[in-house]
């Protein structure tokens, strides 16, 4: 589902390089995790999926269902099923959380050539998701992420991954600033979207993200790439001896 | 000694003598009005308009930005669909049908004719230029008066939809004590023909009176629009003021207020939607003339295209006029690279146990708001349009009456659909 070819990005207008040569393959149905210290190019790399224009890349490719996305923008992507679950949501003044939430869906279903949702269909289909991510009906009141606990943020943006049904979804650092039953809350959101045609890619500095979220793959990512791949046998690993050992055999 | 050359008449000044000379025939007005409307217009002959070397013209140089000023227009009465569908709606000329009890409502028109407001004609002085042109041309309006006590259930609506041309009402209004209402003032071009627009408002709120007066402005695209709201504020008055702007051509609307009584308030809202080469200038002046009286000014400013934009606020606090709490704030979101906005706060303090504050921003969309709202598959241009109305909204949430809200949403909507 997901092909990255030898990609080098920097900060746009920069000489900084950040991903360096950098190869993964996501199948569909497969959950694969990214670790690495601080500084490796995690949430660059989460960014330059979304396609955020402060990134720029300079060499390889990155295909998505057997087709290069580079060319495409931010909206294009996620219209065509890529989701990027952001460590910090962005909180907008003065959107409304649930009419962002409907139009944001029904420019999706209008990309895809679908019809627009009906009102109540629409309602109905978020108070069930909400319910199940045990989000506060009042929060939905609000402007988008105005006013959000940490918490709360991580699981709107669980809340936003359900009802847009995306195929590829990058979750970057969800576990950041959750406590141990938000934790909870957030990984079975997740886990419930697992299924054999959506991939996902689970970018996390701690393996106690993925007690909770068992990936099928875990890679590691240093330096702008990735040095070591396997089995989630590697999140122990790290967890035991850190990145050292790896950076190391690497080296 | 020195020879005073008095610079020629520019076209439009000119238009402006002739056509007070070809309308005065037909202007009503008891011999004083008369004798007020011709040295008005003798005032005008002699001084000019306003340039920007007249320090409250200075960000528009009104000479230079009035090309032309059409011919003709009229007085007929139209009457359009309310903003809120229960509003009790009023116009010039017309009859004004059956009015909730303590409302009263008079012709304009039969004031000029028996002369009794000469004095409220008087400009402000020698530098109101708006004041000048109303007091020369009026030819209609209405009184309002809200007997004390007296709460409206719905809000009224003075409506002044014209068809082009020239267009000049005035609206004395008073509040009585204890009153409650909801007034909006609606000028709007329905004709095809640029206008030119004067429009008075000279607004008393009794002793513990609570009003809300909302004016929305959406002018055609060649129009002229000056208007003038004169608020005076008695004791423990409280106002909220709005004001919308999303048209016209060539816009001046000023703000005149004074907290004559303690315990005064005032909340004032704008909102200045400006797009094509068009200039909008909201000059706000505000006396805290007696102690404990409070105020805040938010105007948020949305500018597209080549459209320029001015607001300039003064606050004074007299000397005596301690506890004063005032709050002052121009934002604006500048979408293009030739449009332009002047904020010019002015504050006078001559207290020493006060609170006065102001704050000026001006910003593009944000690039991170952006891009998550298009994370979530919204393309650019309604992403765009999602923020532009985000920014604005903020200061229509506010009023938390929700028929207006709405109906303020949609004056917004419709104009910002034009940029979609």
């Amino acid at each position: 589902m997901l092909e990255i070819r030898n990609l080098h990005a920097r900060i746009a207008d920069t000489d900084t390089e950040i991903i360096r040569g950098l190869d993964l393959t996501v199948k569909a149905g497969e959950v694969a995790a990214i670790m690495g210290p601080n500084g490796s190019g995690k949430s660059t790399l989460s960014y330059i999926l979304a396609g955020r224009e402060d990134y720029e890349v300079t060499e390889g490719d990155i295909l998505y269902n057997g087709e290069s996305i580079l060319e495409m923008d931010v909206a294009e992507r996620a219209a065509s099923g890529i989701f990027l679950a952001f460590q910090y949501p962005v909180e907008i003044p003065g959107v409304a959380t649930m009419q962002f939430l409907k139009v944001a869906l029904n420019e999706q279903r209008k990309a895809r050539g679908e019809g627009e949702l009906s009102t109540p269909d629409f309602i109905r289909k978020v108070r069930e998701a909400a319910g199940e991510l045990k989000i506060d009906p009042d929060m939905l009141k609000r402007p988008v992420n105005v006013g959000f606990s940490g918490g709360e943020k991580k699981r709107a943006e669980i809340l936003q991954m359900a009802l847009l049904e995306p195929k590829l979804c990058v979750l970057d650092e969800t576990d950041s600033g959750l406590d141990i039953d938000a934790l909870r809350i957030v990984a079975d959101g997740v886990n419930a979207l697992r299924s054999p045609d959506r991939a996902m890619v689970v970018i996390t500095h701690y393996q106690r993200l993925l007690e909770h979220i068992v990936p099928d793959t875990v890679h590691v990512l240093y330096r702008g790439q990735v040095v070591k791949s396997g089995d989630k046998s590697i999140a122990l690993e790290l967890e035991e001896n850190g990145y050292a050992d790896i950076i190391d055999a690497a080296a | 000694m020195n020879i005073q050359t008095k610079p020629p008449l520019t076209l439009a000044e000119q238009a402006l003598v002739d056509g007070f000379a070809e309308r005065l025939k037909d202007l009503p007005g008891s011999a004083a009005v008369s004798d007020l409307r011709d040295r008005l217009i003798g005032e005008l002959k002699d001084h000019g308009l306003p340039t920007r070397r007249i320090e409250s013209w200075h960000y528009t140089d009104f000479r230079v930005l009035l090309k032309s000023v059409p011919e003709g227009g009229n007085d007929a009465v139209r009457l359009i669909e309310p903003l809120v569908p229960e509003a009790i709606r009023l116009v010039a000329g017309a009859d004004a049908g059956d009015l909730p009890a303590g409302l009263k409502v008079s012709d304009y028109a039969d004031a000029l004719r028996d002369g009794r407001v000469t004095t409220q004609m008087e400009p402000r002085g020698a530098d109101d230029a708006i004041g000048r042109i109303s007091g020369a041309f009026v030819s209609c309006g209405l009184g309002l008066d809200l007997a004390a006590g007296t709460a409206l259930e719905h809000p009224v609506e003075l409506q002044v939809a014209h068809g082009g041309g020239h267009t000049h009402q005035r609206f004395p209004v008073r509040i009585g004590a204890n009153a409650a209402a909801t007034v909006i003032e609606r000028h709007t071009n329905r004709g095809s023909d640029p206008a030119f627009v004067t429009s008075v408002t000279d607004l008393v709120v009794g002793n513990d009176a609570n009003l809300t007066w909302i004016i929305v402005q959406t002018q055609g695209g060649a129009d002229t629009h000056l208007s003038q709201i004169n608020v005076t504020l008695e004791e423990n008055a409280r106002l909220t003021l709005y004001v919308v702007n999303a048209g016209g051509k060539l816009v001046r609307e000023e703000i005149h207020v004074v907290a004559k009584g303690e315990g005064a308030d005032l909340q004032l809202r704008g909102v200045n939607l400006l797009d094509g080469d068009s200039h909008t200038d909201v000059t706000l002046t505000l006396g805290h003339d007696v102690p404990n009286t409070t105020s805040t000014e938010t105007f948020r400013n949305v500018v597209f295209d080549r459209a320029r934009g001015v607001f300039q606020g003064q606050i004074r606090v007299a000397q005596d006029a301690q506890k004063t709490d005032a709050r002052m704030a121009s934002n604006t979101l500048l979408l293009s690279d030739d449009g332009e906005f002047s904020t010019k706060p002015e504050l006078e303090i001559f207290a020493d146990d006060v609170q006065c504050a102001h704050g000026a921003t001006v910003a593009d969309i944000d690039d991170v708001h952006l891009f998550y709202l298009m994370s979530r598959g919204i393309p650019e241009p309604q992403a765009r349009g999602l923020l532009v109305k985000a920014f604005v909204n903020e200061i229509v949430e506010e009023l938390e009456d929700e028929p207006l809200v709405e109906a303020l949403h949609d004056v917004i909507e419709t104009w910002l659909e034009r940029h979609g």
